[in-house]
C-alpha cells in the first residue's frame, strides 16, 4: 500500500500497535505494561525528531510546497473523503510537543492504580486521536480524530480521576462536545461550498483553500462556528468553565496530556481550519474573538490570583496563556502567528511540568490546598527547584520557552497597523505582571516559609521515574527558551499561505 | 353504510382501550377495534376494487391471526393472574422499569 | 585586538559557574564550592580588567582620532522576528560606559564572592545550609548583570533586566524559610516586573518606529537612519504626547523600577532582607544602577525628547530628596544604608536629565556634563556604597541584629570595621579627597548649569546625605558604651571579610582622581573638566554642616534626638513609617487588586459563567425528567397521546387543506 510508505502514518500505527500490545498483556502484569507503554512512547519520540530531521532536510533541499510529505487515500467515495496526509512546520512542530508530553505522561503515571492497564489503553487511543489529528489535512479525518482525542478524556478523568469527577467529567465531556457540534456544522457547511460550481466537493484542506469558494456570506456563518467550536476546546472565553473542574479532577497524566496537547488542537484547529479556510470572515469578525480572547488573557490570569487549589491556579493560568495562543493567531501577520504556535509549545510543556509535579505533590500530601502546606521546598527539593522553574516559564523568564513566545506575541501584535489592536495588545502585556502575581503567590506560601504541617516532613523527595518526566520536560522548556531560532525557522513558512490569503481579502 | 357499525365499534374500542383496567376488558376493546378494521378492508374492498379478493382474503387473514394473538394474551393474561392474583394493569408494575 | 575579542567570556564563566554549581555543587562539600566560586569570580575579574583596561588605554580600532568607538565583538542571532525585519541579537557591546561598568561590576562582585566566604559562615567557619545555592545565584547574579551593561540592544536589555530581576528574586529569597524574606522577594519582583512591563511597552512602541532593537543603530555609525525615523516619530502624536515622548518615557519607567524611583521605590527596603553581601552587591553597588545605566544607554534618544529628560528631572530630584529625609530617621542600620542608595541613585538620574539642558545633540559638547557625572557617581558610588554595606555586614554578623540600639560604641570592638566605615561615610557624604566628592560636585555643577534652583535643591539634599551617614556611624560605633549581650564580644571579622574592606576602602580613597572626564562620556569624546570652586567650596561646605549637626546630635548620648523627635512627631514618624508609602501599596495590592478585581472575577466565573452552563445542564436534565414521566410504560397512555396526536393532525391537516 502506498500510504504505508509515508512515515506520517506512523504516528497513528505506533499507538495503535501500543494498545494492541496493552490488550495481549495481562491485568496484572504491571511490569509488562509498563513496558509497552515506554516502548510506545519512546518509539514516539524518535519517529518525532526523525521527522523534524526529515522536514529539515526536505526544506533544506529547496521544497517549498504548503505541505510535505503529502499522501492521499481514498476513503469513502461518494463524500469525497480521504485519509490525506500532509505537514508542515506548525504540524511538525505540535507532533514533537505531543510526543514528548506522552513520553513524559507515560513516566508520570508510572504507579497508576486502579487498573493500569486499562487507563494506558484509554491514554493511548486518546494519544492516536491527537496525532491523527496532526497529521491529516483533510476535514473529515481530522474531525474523526479530534473525537476520538476527546471521547477518552471521559472515561479517564470519570474512573481515574480525584474529588468530584463524575461532575468533572460529564460537564468537561459536554462542553467539548458542545463544541464539536458547532464544529459539525462548520465542516458541513464548508464542505458544501468547497469548490465552485459544478466541480466535485472535496474536504481536503489544501484543495478548498485553494479553490477559495465558500461565499462572503456564508464564511460570516460558518467562521463563528469554526471558530467557536476550536475556541472551547482552546478555552476562550466564556467557554472555557470545563477546564479548572476538568483538570482538578483528571489524574496527573491526563492533566498533562490535556493541557499540553488537547488545547492545543484548539489553537492548531482555529489557525488551520477556521482562518485558513475562511480569511474574508476571519477578518471582518476578527475583532470579536480578539476581545473575547483578551479578555481570557486578563481574566484567567486575575483568576488564578485568588484560587487556593493548586490545579485550579494553573487551570486558570491555562486559559490565560491559551487566551493568548488564540489572541496571537488573530493578529494575521506572521510574527504573532509564529508567537502563538511558540506559545502553544511553550505552555504544552510547561503546563505538562506543572500538573506533573502537581500530581506529585498531591500523591504525597493528599491535599491540593495551599494554605495547608508550606516550606515543602526543606522536604522535597527537587520537586520543589521543579515548580520554581515552572513557575519562571510561566511568568516569562528568559532563557526558558514562556519568554520567547510571549515576546514574539507582543511584537507580532504589536506590529499590527490596528490602532484597536494594539490597545489590546497593551492589555494583554498586563497578563506578565498578573502571572508574576500568582504564581510568587503560590511559590512563597507552597514551597518557602515554615513547614505547615508536620506530617509532611516525613515525606519523600521525587523518585527516578519522577525525575525522568520532569526533567524531560524542563529540558525541553529550556532548549526553546535558549535556542527559539531553530523552532522558528521550521515554524515560520507555514504561515505564508495563510497571511497571503488574509491581506488579499483586505 | 357498512362504515357506520365499523366507525362506532372503533370508536368503543379506542375508549375501552383507554378507560378500562382490567386486561380482560382492554382485550375486548382490541379484539373490537381489530373486527372493526376488518370491516372495513372488507367494505372497501367491495366499494373501491369490486373485482379483486385481496381485501376479503386480508380480512379473513387478519381474524385467524387475531385468534391466534388473543389466545396468547388469554395466555398471557392467566399467567400474568397466576402470579400476581389481579388483572387490573395499574397494579400490576413489578415489570417496569 | 583579541583580547577585546574575549569579552564574551566573562559572561560565559559566570554562566558556567551558575550551571556547574547549581547542578553538582549540592553534591560536593560547602567549602569547595566556595572556593571554586570565588576563583571563577577572580578569573572574571582578571579579565575584566585585562579588557577594561585595553579598551581605554590600548592602541586598537577601538579609539580612533582620541574618540572611543563602540565595538560589537560578538554577535548571535538570537530570535528573528519575521522577514529578519525585527531581530533580536545576543551579543556584546563594548563602549566607555560598558567598559566601566564590567570594571564595576566585576570588582563588586569578587569582594562580595571573598567575603562571602566568611559571612556565611557560623562563628567557627563552617558554612550555612544552602551555601552551594548561594553561590550559584551569585553566578547567576553576575552573569545575568554583565550580560545587562554589554547588551547590544535593547531587548537584549530587557531580558538581562528580567534575569537580574530573579536572580535578586533568588537572593533576597534565600532565607526562604523566613517569611519576612519570602515577603520581601516577592515584593521586590513583582514591583519591578510592573516597571519591567512599562519598558516592555516602550520597547514595543520604540521598536515599532524604529524598526530595530540595536543600540549602535541608534547612536553608532550607521544611526542617521534610525535617527531619521525616530525624529519622525516625533511628529506622531498620542493623547497630547509625541510617540516617542510616550516610549521614552515608559522606558524610563523600566529603569525606575530598577533603580528604585519614587515611587517604585518600595522593594529596595524590604530587599535588604536578603543575606547582606547580597544587598551589598545588587541592592547597592550594581543592580539598582541598571535604571540609571539604561537611561545613559538610551541617551542620544532621549536628548531629543526633552519631555521625558524633565519628567526624569523631576523624579529624581524628588525622590533623591524624599528618601534623604526617611534615611534620618530610620532605626534598621541597611534600611538606613538602603534609603541612602536611593537618594544616591536619583542623584545621578537628575544628572543625566539636567545634562541635555542645551541640546547636548547640537553642538553642545559641553552639556554632557551631567551624563559624565552620572557615571562618574555610578562608579565611585559603587565602591563606597559596596564597602558601607560589606561594613554593616561585618557589624551585623558581629552582634546578631539589624538595629542600631543593639550596637551603639562599638568603635572599641571593631576598629578596622569602623575605620572602613568612616571612609564610606566621607565619601559619600562628599568630603575631599574622597571618591565621592569628586563625583558628586560634577553633579552638582551639572544641576547649576541647568538651573539655580536644581543646584539648590541638589546641594541640600548632599547636606542632609552627609548628616544622616554620619548619624549612623555615630549611632553604631558611639553613642554609649556597648552592652556586651552573650558570650562573644562583638570583634572584626576573620580575613574573608576584612580585605574586601580595606579594598574597598582604598578605592573609595583614590577613585575620585580617575580622569573620568576623558574615559566616559556620552559620545567617546573626551570632556575637558574643571573644578568649579565656588559649588565645590559650597558643597563641602554644606556636607561639614551635615556632620557637624550629627556629630552634636548622635556622638554622644544625649537627649537631644529624643527632644526634636518629639517636638515634630508627626514629621518623625511619617518619615520613620517611609511616608506611609508601604500601607499605599499594601492597601492597592491587597484591597483593589485582591479583593477588588480578583475576587470578583472568580465570583463571577464560578457563579455567572459556569453557572450559565450548570444551567443548561440542568434544564436539559430536568427537562428530561419531566418528559420521562410520559414514558410510563402504560399502554393505555399511549394510546390515547397516539389518538389524540392522530386526531391533531387530522385536523391541522382538514384546516390546512380547507384553506387552500
Amino acid at each position: 500500500m502506498e500510504i504505508f510508505s509515508n512515515i506520517l502514518i506512523y504516528f497513528v500505527i505506533i499507538p495503535v500497535l501500543t494498545l494492541a500490545g496493552l490488550a495481549l498483556t495481562k491485568n496484572k502484569g504491571i511490569d509488562a505494561i509498563r513496558a509497552v507503554a515506554v516502548t510506545g512512547a519512546t518509539a514516539l519520540v524518535a519517529l518525532a525528531i526523525y521527522l523534524v530531521y526529515i522536514f529539515l532536510k526536505a526544506r533544506g533541499l529547496g521544497n517549498t510546497d504548503d505541505m510535505i510529505l503529502q499522501t492521499s487515500v481514498t476513503w469513502y467515495e461518494p463524500l469525497n473523503i480521504k485519509l490525506a496526509l500532509g505537514v508542515d512546520g506548525v504540524s511538525v512542530v505540535m507532533i514533537l510537543l505531543s510526543a514528548f508530553i506522552v513520553f513524559a505522561g507515560v513516566f508520570a503515571s508510572w504507579k497508576m492504580d486502579p487498573l493500569p492497564k486499562q487507563f494506558f489503553l484509554w491514554f493511548f487511543l486518546l494519544s492516536t486521536g491527537v496525532f491523527g489529528f496532526f497529521i491529516s489535512v483533510d476535514l473529515f479525518t481530522m474531525f474523526m480524530f479530534y473525537e476520538v482525542a476527546l471521547i477518552p478524556m471521559y472515561l479517564l478523568i470519570g474512573v481515574w480521576g480525584s474529588g468530584n469527577k463524575n461532575y468533572s467529567a460529564m460537564k468537561l465531556t459536554l462542553m467539548l462536545m458542545g463544541g464539536s457540534a458547532f464544529l459539525m456544522l462548520g465542516i458541513i457547511g464548508i464542505y458544501f461550498h468547497s469548490a465552485p460550481e459544478g466541480q466535485p466537493l472535496t474536504m481536503n484542506l489544501l484543495e478548498i483553500a485553494k479553490n477559495d469558494a465558500i461565499p462572503h456570506n456564508w464564511q460570516m456563518y460558518l467562521f463563528p462556528l469554526t471558530f467557536v467550536g476550536f475556541g472551547v476546546l482552546g478555552a476562550m472565553f466564556p467557554f472555557h468553565t470545563w477546564s479548572p473542574d476538568g483538570h482538578a479532577s483528571a489524574p496527573t497524566a491526563v492533566s498533562m496530556l490535556h493541557a499540553g496537547v488537547l488545547m492545543k488542537l484548539g489553537g492548531y484547529g482555529c489557525f488551520r481550519i477556521a482562518i485558513f479556510l475562511m480569511p474574508f470572515a476571519a477578518q471582518q469578525l476578527g475583532w470579536i474573538f480578539l476581545t473575547l480572547t483578551g479578555i481570557s488573557i486578563v481574566y484567567g490570569a486575575f483568576s488564578a490570583c485568588v484560587q487556593t487549589d493548586l490545579k485550579y491556579i494553573n487551570a486558570y493560568s491555562s486559559v490565560s496563556h491559551c487566551g493568548m495562543v488564540l489572541f496571537a493567531i488573530l493578529m494575521f501577520n506572521h510574527t504573532a502567528m509564529t508567537g502563538a504556535v511558540l506559545q502553544m509549545l511553550s505552555h504544552g510543556l510547561m503546563t505538562a511540568l506543572f500538573f506533573a509535579l502537581i500530581g506529585m505533590i498531591y500523591g504525597r500530601t493528599h491535599t491540593r490546598d495551599i494554605r495547608e502546606m508550606g516550606g515543602l521546598m526543606h522536604i522535597m527539593p527537587y520537586l520543589g527547584v521543579g515548580y520554581v522553574i515552572a513557575g519562571f516559564a510561566s511568568l516569562g523568564l528568559p532563557g526558558l520557552s514562556g519568554f520567547v513566545a510571549e515576546m514574539t506575541i507582543f511584537v507580532g501584535s504589536f506590529e499590527h497597523q490596528d490602532m484597536f489592536r494594539r490597545v489590546l495588545t497593551i492589555a494583554a502585556t498586563t497578563s506578565i505582571v498578573i502571572t508574576a502575581v500568582y504564581i510568587l503567590r503560590v511559590v512563597g506560601k507552597l514551597l518557602y516559609g515554615a513547614v505547615q504541617n508536620e506530617h509532611h516532613r516525613s515525606l519523600t523527595d521525587a523518585d527516578a521515574t519522577e525525575r525522568i518526566s520532569t526533567a524531560t520536560l524542563i529540558i525541553c522548556v529550556a532548549i526553546i527558551g535558549c535556542f527559539p531560532n531553530f523552532f522558528i525557522n521550521i515554524i515560520r513558512d507555514s504561515f505564508d499561505p495563510v497571511v497571503k490569503a488574509l491581506t488579499s481579502v483586505m | 353504510m357498512y362504515l357506520i357499525p365499523s366507525l362506532i365499534m372503533f370508536g368503543c374500542g379506542v375508549y375501552g382501550f383507554i378507560t378500562r383496567k382490567n386486561m380482560i376488558a382492554m382485550l375486548i376493546s382490541l379484539e373490537l377495534m381489530l373486527n372493526a378494521v376488518d370491516i372495513n378492508f372488507a367494505v372497501f374492498n367491495r366499494y373501491l376494487f369490486p373485482n379483486g379478493h385481496e381485501g376479503m382474503f386480508f380480512s379473513l387473514f387478519a381474524i385467524a391471526i387475531a385468534a391466534a394473538e388473543t389466545a396468547v394474551a388469554i395466555a398471557i393474561i392467566i399467567n400474568v393472574y397466576r402470579v400476581a392474583k389481579k388483572v387490573d394493569i395499574n397494579q400490576i408494575t413489578k415489570m417496569k422499569f | 585586538m583579541e583580547i577585546l575579542n574575549s569579552t564574551i567570556y566573562v559572561l560565559a564563566i559566570p554562566l558556567f559557574m551558575f550551571l556547574f554549581l547549581g547542578l553538582v555543587g549540592t553534591k560536593m562539600p560547602r567549602k569547595i564550592t566556595g572556593v571554586i566560586g570565588v576563583l571563577g569570580m577572580a578569573v572574571t575579574t582578571v579579565l575584566a580588567y585585562a579588557i577594561a583596561f585595553t579598551y581605554f588605554f590600548g592602541e586598537g580600532p577601538q579609539k580612533i582620532d582620541g574618540v572611543y568607538q563602540q565595538l560589537v565583538p560578538t554577535d548571535w542571532t538570537w530570535l528573528s522576528f519575521y522577514a529578519d525585519k525585527l531581530v533580536v541579537r545576543l551579543g556584546v557591546l563594548l563602549d566607555p560606559i560598558s567598559a566601566m561598568m564590567l570594571v564595576v561590576i566585576c570588582t563588586v562582585s569578587f569582594m562580595v564572592h571573598l567575603y562571602s566566604l566568611g559571612y556565611m559562615s557560623d562563628h567557627d567557619g563552617n558554612p550555612e545550609k544552602g551555601f552551594q545555592r548561594y553561590y550559584a545565584d551569585l553566578a547567576l547574579f553576575t552573569f545575568s548583570m554583565l550580560g545587562l551593561v554589554v547588551s547590544t540592544n535593547i531587548f537584549q536589555m530587557f531580558i538581562f533586566f528580567e534575569m537580574v530581576g530573579v536572580s535578586s528574586y533568588l537572593l533576597i529569597g534565600f532565607y526562604y524559610g523566613l517569611q519576612p524574606a519570602n515577603h520581601a522577594s516577592k515584593k521586590a519582583f513583582i514591583v519591578t516586573r510592573l516597571a519591567d512591563l512599562f519598558f516592555l511597552i516602550g520597547i514595543l512602541i520604540l521598536s515599532y518606529y524604529t524598526k530595530t532593537f540595536d543600540f549602535i543603530n541608534i547612536m553608532g555609525k550607521n544611526g542617521g537612519e534610525v535617527m531619521n525615523a525616530f525624529t519622525s516619530a516625533q511628529g506622531l502624536t498620542f493623547m497630547g504626547c509625541s510617540v516617542t515622548g510616550w516610549a521614552l518615557t515608559f522606558i524610563f519607567i523600566g529603569g525606575a523600577g530598577k533603580s528604585a524611583m519614587y515611587p517604585l521605590h518600595i522593594w529596595l527596603p524590604d530587599a535588604m532582607e536578603g543575606p547582606t553581601p547580597v544587598s551589598a552587591l545588587i541592592h547597592a553597588a550594581t543592580m539598582v544602577v541598571a535604571g540609571v545605566f539604561l537611561v545613559a544607554r538610551m541617551f542620544p534618544l532621549y536628548v531629543l525628547e526633552q519631555g521625558a529628560m524633565d519628567i526624569i528631572c523631576v523624579v529624581g530630584a524628588f525622590t533623591a530628596f524624599y528618601a534623604a529625609a526617611i534615611a534620618c530617621t530610620q532605626s534598621d542600620i541597611k534600611r538606613a544604608l538602603a534609603f541612602s542608595t536611593i537618594s544616591q541613585i536619583a542623584f545621578m538620574m537628575t544628572s543625566l536629565a539636567v545634562s541635555s539642558a542645551d541640546g547636548a545633540l547640537i553642538g553642545g559638547h559641553e552639556a554632557g556634563l551631567g551624563y559624565m557625572a552620572s557615571m562618574f557617581h555610578l562608579f565611585t558610588h559603587a565602591m563606597f556604597k559596596a564597602l558601607l554595606f560589606l561594613c554593616a555586614g561585618a557589624i551585623i554578623h558581629a552582634v546578631h541584629s539589624n538595629e542600631n540600639s543593639k550596637m551603639h560604641g562599638l568603635h572599641k570592638f571593631m576598629p578596622i570595621t569602623s575605620i572602613a566605615f568612616l571612609i564610606g561615610c566621607l565619601a559619600i557624604a562628599g568630603i575631599p579627597p574622597f571618591a565621592g566628592f569628586f563625583s558628586k560636585d560634577e553633579i552638582l555643577v551639572a544641576c547649576y548649569e541647568k538651573g539655580l534652583g536644581w543646584g539648590l535643591w541638589m546641594s541640600m539634599v548632599a547636606g542632609m546625605t552627609a548628616f544622616y551617614m554620619f548619624r549612623i556611624y555615630y549611632l553604631i560605633f558611639f553613642w554609649k558604651k556597648h552592652e556586651v549581650h552573650g558570650e562573644h564580644a562583638p570583634k572584626d571579622q576573620p580575613w574573608t571579610m576584612t580585605v574586601p574592606l580595606i579594598v574597598l576602602a582604598l578605592i573609595s580613597c583614590v577613585a575620585g582622581f580617575v580622569p573620568f572626564g576623558d574615559l566616559v562620556t556620552w559620545n567617546g569624546q573626551a570632556l575637558e573638566t574643571h573644578m568649579n570652586w565656588p559649588v565645590a567650596g559650597a558643597s563641602v561646605a554644606i556636607a561639614l554642616v551635615g556632620i557637624g549637626l550629627a556629630t552634636v546630635m548622635y556622638r554622644k548620648e544625649n537627649p537631644l534626638p529624643d527632644k526634636l523627635a518629639t517636638m515634630f512627631k508627626g514629621l518623625w514618624t511619617a518619615s520613620y513609617k517611609r511616608f506611609y508609602m508601604d500601607e499605599l501599596y499594601q492597601f492597592i495590592t491587597h484591597k483593589i487588586i485582591f479583593q477588588g478585581i480578583s475576587k470578583p472575577i472568580a465570583w463571577f466565573d464560578r457563579t455567572i459563567i459556569d453557572g450559565f452552563f450548570n444551567l443548561l445542564g440542568n434544564v436539559t436534565n430536568s427537562a428530561s425528567w419531566g418528559i420521562r414521566k410520559m414514558q410510563s410504560g402504560s399502554v393505555q397512555g399511549y394510546v390515547s397521546y397516539y389518538i389524540i396526536g392522530a386526531m391533531l393532525l387530522a385536523a391541522i391537516t382538514g384546516v390546512v387543506v380547507l384553506c387552500i
